[in-house]
């Protein structure tokens, strides 16, 4: 947390920030040619990935003091909630990506 | 060692969620490359349980909470995601990004009550304005931008995964994007005014803000059509990945970052392809459905419409009966009605009668990419019977009967002949060129671009009203009673 002591001042959060512009262009650049009937489960499969957030629960429920009950039950919902979004993405577009095998199988 | 083990860990992270991406754009190896991300998940999650230190070195805590917790999420998500029907798939991605951005908040919520602890009511009174100037601004920006938009993001896919699966209509009222507009506008407000001036209320602040932010993503999503679902849906995605990257930057944490802004841009990016492919503009999804209606009700009344011709269920047997062959367009309305499996009795019946039966796939049918033969594969409808456009409107010259299923704008001429149709240029399945044409629909109503249809008034279409499944399920027995 500390490394944002002062927005933008110190190196780390221009570390960041470089992380940042970077990610931004391959993330375009990494989809930018995929067909049709890939979206669906192209969007299921980052779906899945944005579940990353669920590091940032479990640093929250992890420091939590052991009696600040508020935190400890608020943090235990961030994390199965994160956890949903973690399995259930990544389960949900196997099982999409499953059909398409099968087609092809079938073919 | 132990020091570099995190950050390794977090690197290993990062490049399988591009690697992972990149694979899931080729439909070879798609699949593998959701499997690559997954793992690579797997490891950045169990490296922050053992690894992460805090700045005073402490290792985390509460390790039965955690435990439970993932424990509990991953049976959850793994039944939910097991034993959803194909036909609920969107809603079912919708839900989970919904957790995701619900999980963004709630981090952003204990975050704050962290930095305002220990202020008691007596403090509160007297230097509680001095206090609120001690958090870091950068700190504090994070922290409400990532429960603003993990709010709206998670507001929005519960409303949007109610749209889906049908709990919730289409509502919208005269000026709601205005208003919509004004609560974006004064939830920037407040967010500036809070973190500049940090008054004594900043607690009252920061709720308000995010009871706002809540309303928001509910108003933003009600008034958007069921079928425009996909694009919304897509669009939150990015919006859960940007949460999760104010996430990456609370904790300095490098694979939180890449995750939730290359999900951010590539989820961008994303959305505006599939409005490319089904010919829309984003602007026109998100709004469309205050001018569309509008504009498609003026349109209407300018055009001289004609007569549609309705037909009944025992004519329709007859036809069909009689045919040598018939092409099956399916459509969103297919979907809708879950109506696949009554859709592959009716051809099974057909067949038994020496008819040859075809399916007529349009690339955007369903305004899913992929969802009709998705749909129909689980029904065990034969993959070769599945006809894409090129092959379909081939068969179609030598065709007796066109079923139409709840299809209707990628049927609908106005593509080809009038340039003046917003779908003007895109290609279309040809009906026409069939002996007869049935279309199976719910109402009169306009397909969702909100054009009407100059196909249901032409001489050789019939129109077959009700239910897709209903109307299926009457057409299947009526047959077998031949």
């Amino acid at each position: 947390m500390e490394p944002l002591l002062n927005l933008f001042n110190d190196e780390s959060s221009y570390r960041l920030l470089t992380i940042v512009i970077l990610s931004i262009f391959l993330g375009i650049e990494v989809i930018s040619r995929v067909p049709s009937v890939l979206h669906t489960p192209l969007m299921s499969g980052a779906n899945a990935i944005h579940g990353v957030v669920i590091i940032g629960a479990i640093i929250v429920m992890g420091q939590a003091a052991s009696d600040d009950y508020v935190s400890l039950i608020l943090g235990f919902l961030a994390v199965i909630l994160g956890t949903l979004n973690v399995v259930g993405g990544f389960v949900v577009t196997d099982r999409m990506l499953e059909m398409f095998d099968k087609k092809k199988k079938k073919k | 060692m132990q020091n570099i083990l995190l950050p390794l860990s977090y690197l290993i992270g990062s490049i399988t969620f591009i690697i992972g991406l990149k694979m899931l754009s080729h439909p070879d190896s798609a699949r593998k490359g959701n499997l690559v991300a997954a793992a690579g998940m797997v490891i950045a999650i169990f490296a922050t349980i053992f690894l992460y230190h805090n700045e005073n070195g402490e290792p985390l805590g509460n390790y039965l909470w955690i435990f439970a917790g993932l424990i509990i999420g991953t049976i959850v998500g793994t039944l939910a995601a097991k034993k959803v029907q194909m036909t609920a798939m969107p809603e079912m991605v919708s839900l989970f990004n919904g957790m995701g951005g619900a999980c963004a908040m709630l981090i952003s919520i204990i975050e704050f009550k962290h930095l305002t602890h220990g202020l008691d009511a007596e403090v509160m009174e007297e230097s509680a304005g001095q206090f609120f100037t001690t958090i870091q601004t950068g700190m504090f920006i994070t922290i409400v931008l990532g429960m603003i938009i993990g709010g709206v993001s998670f507001a929005g896919s519960i409303i949007a995964w109610g749209k889906l699966n049908g709990k919730i209509k289409d509502r919208s009222f005269n000026g709601q994007h205005i208003v919509n507009i004004l609560l974006l506008l004064v939830i920037a407000a407040l967010t500036v005014y809070m973190i500049t001036f940090r008054p004594v209320t900043t607690i009252t602040f920061f709720y308000a803000i995010l009871a706002i932010a809540l309303l928001y993503g509910v108003l933003f999503v009600l008034p958007i059509g069921g079928a425009d679902m996909p694009v919304v849906i897509s669009l939150l995605n990015s919006f859960t990945g940007v949460a999760a990257a104010f996430g990456g930057f609370l904790y300095n944490n490098p694979v939180m970052l890449t995750g939730g802004i290359l999900v951010g841009s590539a989820g961008t990016i994303l959305t505006i392809l599939m409005c490319n492919a089904m010919n829309r503009s984003l602007k026109n999804v998100l709004i469309g459905s205050f001018g569309g209606n509008k504009a498609g009700g003026g349109a209407a009344g300018s055009k001289e419409q004609g007569h549609y011709k309705e037909i009944s269920m025992n004519d329709t047997a007859t036809l069909m009966a009689y045919a040598q062959k018939v092409v099956i367009i399916p459509g969103y309305g297919l979907a809708v009605a879950q109506a696949q499996h009554i859709c592959h009795e009716l051809e099974k019946t057909l067949e038994d009668k020496g008819v040859d039966v075809f399916y007529g796939i349009h690339p955007v049918a369903g305004r899913m990419p992929g969802h009709m033969n998705v749909l129909l594969a689980e029904a065990d409808v034969p993959y070769e019977k599945l006809l894409e456009m090129e092959d379909a409107n081939e068969q179609m010259s030598s065709a007796n009967v066109v079923l139409i299923l709840g299809a209707n704008d990628v049927v609908n001429p106005a593509a080809n002949e009038d340039p003046s149709s917003p779908i003007y240029g895109m290609p279309i399945l040809e009906v026409e060129k069939a002996e007869h044409v049935i279309v199976n629909k719910r109402s009169m109503k306009p397909g969702y671009a909100g054009i009407e249809n100059e196909l249901f008034f032409r001489p050789k279409t019939s129109m077959l009203f009700g239910d897709a499944k209903k109307v299926l399920q009457d057409l299947v027995a009526e047959l077998k009673g031949m």
